[in-house]
């Protein structure tokens, strides 16, 4: 692939901070919260990456996916335009609501379009996938605009959740998006420290796909094979950040191979060999099996991630705990962190904290067809 | 000017924060009481005088790094890199501490009344007088006293939020070259780096841990005949050069 964007150097290593929660009862929380819980951790990023991820924020349009767009000019803008209404069915668009602010100078155009595939066969024929597969079709919508249409990025496509990011501090892209005008009942926030790859709006974090988000403090050093990995399946890394080809793995494992969430984070982070040459035959065998298929999928180098979608919110550590992440609970609410101040920005009542063993995934499921499993889990 | 300060640290930025503390010692504090500390980093970093510190709330990164002489009680839990390459004086957490504690650390104590982090102690250095102490109250992470020196850590075991973990993790003393390291009950040899030596010991013949037991048990109010009715796990250096031939041919 040629790689339209300007930005060349393929490698990021970052020493972030993030932090998210999620209600369990899907219980709409303001925007506030998060807001509060990324600016404690101000020092870990140094203004040239903020964002957040925010599940409930569109009931009005829950059917309809809803694509962010960030584009560098008004033309790039109108050609998206175009290409969405040949292909898709835009029931709404406008500009993302944004304020003036004083940290925050300048920022690509930016609009959603909330849409959903007309669903006639000539358009599921024309990118090649199975009649009535929108999800497919959407990522292939996705990939096409951010390969193929200069300028244009799409950084949120979820349904009924949006990403919201941009160079500068995340309490400042807060306030740009004005987020404390929306109630979730999941947020994740993000704040970067890049230091291999430019600090542009597309490289902020989170990274998304469909209604997958993720938030990544570390890096992937994996990425190359990673990336090559997900090409033979059709994506396209495109934003030039380690971190985009989690949010593609996830997609690949969960949505389309249908793994549980915990079998696909056995595969990103799986045990070291030493620790499978003592199990028992059958987990041995099982591990081994999923060692070798999914070979190309494991992570390396150190991360700490917080991945969320519709139904749950997931945290999870490199096997060797190269980077920090705590947990902690109140009520019916789950926490997640790079420090234990962070929790206790959130909510000061939180009261059990904890750090999750490294390469064991915390796990808050809603998704009542799916096994629940919480945290501080045995294997 | 009173000897001792409280300070409501509340939505104060560290930097605001240490800087009023430092321009305090000058003026002859001795004593503070931090109240409603989140979050804020470096506190008494690189401190030289014999001050000492209450902190209630959750001090930031790299609590007490570099000082030389301080005395902080912890109120709540820390975070990660509390002790980093610490001199001389204490540190006493009353919860929880994260990753990377007592790294480098070349004296004093840190005492920690229940679970740490990964990599606790690693690189820890003695010389002479000055023996770097680290007791955790519960359990640690892999990599406890990781390429270990010269000092002493300790892992009880006792009071921990992880009660199905083991009570160490992996890569346990590996690459040690001087120091001890004291383990509460039994350990599995799996876990342990290859060059160290194991012996099973009572903590009552051993002079060195039986005075850091005593003086920890009185620092957190607990019964000292509790924790020495257990045995203990010695794991020592095998060799002070495990890597002396590693780049010669």
């Amino acid at each position: 692939m040629v790689n339209k964007n300007r930005y060349n150097d393929p490698k990021d290593i970052s020493n972030c901070g993030l932090c998210g929660f999620i209600n369990k009862d899907r219980k709409l929380v303001s925007g506030e919260i998060i807001i509060k819980g990324i600016a404690i951790q101000h020092d870990r990023g140094n203004g040239l990456g903020g964002g957040f991820a925010a599940y409930g924020i569109y009931p009005e349009f829950k059917d309809y996916y809803a694509l962010h767009l960030m584009c560098d000019s008004d033309m790039a803008m109108k050609n998206v335009e175009e290409f969405l209404n040949v292909t898709v069915m835009v029931k709404h668009s406008e500009p993302i609501p944004t304020r003036k602010t004083k940290a925050i100078v300048s920022s690509p155009k930016l609009k959603r379009f909330f849409v959903k595939p007309r669903g006639n066969s000539e358009d599921y024929e024309r990118f090649g996938v199975e009649d009535g597969a929108d999800d497919d079709y959407i990522v292939k919508i996705i990939m096409h605009i951010n390969e193929k249409i200069d300028g244009a990025y799409v950084f949120s496509s979820g349904k009924n959740m949006g990403a919201f990011k941009g160079v500068g501090f995340p309490e400042d892209i807060a306030e740009f998006f004005r987020l404390d005008e929306y109630k979730g009942y999941i947020w994740t926030a993000h704040n970067r420290f890049p230091t291999n790859t430019p600090g542009w709006w597309g490289g902020a974090h989170p990274f998304t796909l469909l209604d997958w988000s993720i938030v990544h403090n570390g890096e992937i050093s994996s990425y190359g094979i990673n990336k090559r990995y997900l090409e033979m399946f059709g994506y396209k890394c495109t934003l030039l950040t380690d971190t985009e080809v989690v949010a593609y793995l996830l997609d690949l494992l969960i949505r389309k191979h249908k793994l549980p969430v915990r079998i696909a984070c056995m595969a990103l982070a799986s045990p070291f060999w030493k620790h499978i040459d003592r199990m028992e035959d059958e987990e041995k065998n099982a591990f081994t099996a999923l060692r070798m298929v999914y070979g190309s999928a494991l992570l390396n180098g150190p991360f700490a991630i917080l991945f969320a979608n519709n139904d749950g919110l997931v945290g999870m550590n490199d096997r060797v705990k190269l980077r920090p992440l705590v947990v902690g609970t109140c009520d019916n609410t789950v926490y997640m962190a790079s420090e234990i101040s962070s929790l206790k920005e959130m909510n000061p009542e939180i009261d059990n904290v904890w750090a999750p063993k490294a390469g064991e995934p915390v796990i808050v499921n809603l998704d009542k067809t799916e096994k629940t499993v919480k945290g501080r889990g045995k294997k | 000017m009173s000897k001792v300060c409280e300070i409501d640290a509340r939505g104060i930025y560290y930097k605001d924060l240490n800087k009023r503390i430092r321009d305090l010692i000058k003026q002859g504090v001795k004593k503070f009481i931090l109240k409603n500390v989140n979050g804020q980093r470096y506190i008494l970093d690189g401190i030289r005088e014999n001050v000492e510190m209450d902190i209630y709330g959750v001090p930031g990164q790299d609590l007490g790094a570099f000082m030389d002489g301080p005395t902080i009680k912890v109120f709540g839990d820390g975070q990660d890199g509390i002790a980093n390459t610490m001199g001389s004086g204490k540190i006493v957490v009353h919860g929880i501490a994260g990753d990377v504690c007592g790294y480098g650390m070349r004296g004093g104590k840190l005492f920690i009344k229940e679970d740490a982090g990964y990599r606790i102690g690693i690189h820890m250095k003695e010389y002479k007088d000055k023996v770097p102490v680290i007791v955790v109250g519960g359990k640690s992470g892999d990599f406890f006293g990781e390429y270990m020196a010269g000092g002493i850590l300790v892992v009880l075991g006792m009071f921990t939020r992880k009660p199905s973990a083991p009570i160490c993790g992996d890569f346990l003393g590996t690459g040690i070259h001087g120091g001890k390291i004291y383990v509460r009950g039994d350990v599995d040899p799996y876990l342990c780096g290859k060059e160290c030596g194991i012996e099973k010991i009572e903590a009552e013949n051993d002079e060195t841990l039986r005075n850091i037991l005593k003086e920890y048990c009185n620092d957190f109010n607990i019964d000292y005949n509790d924790v020495v009715k257990e045995k203990f796990t010695m794991l020592w250096p095998k060799t002070k050069r495990p890597y002396g031939n590693l780049y010669a041919y």
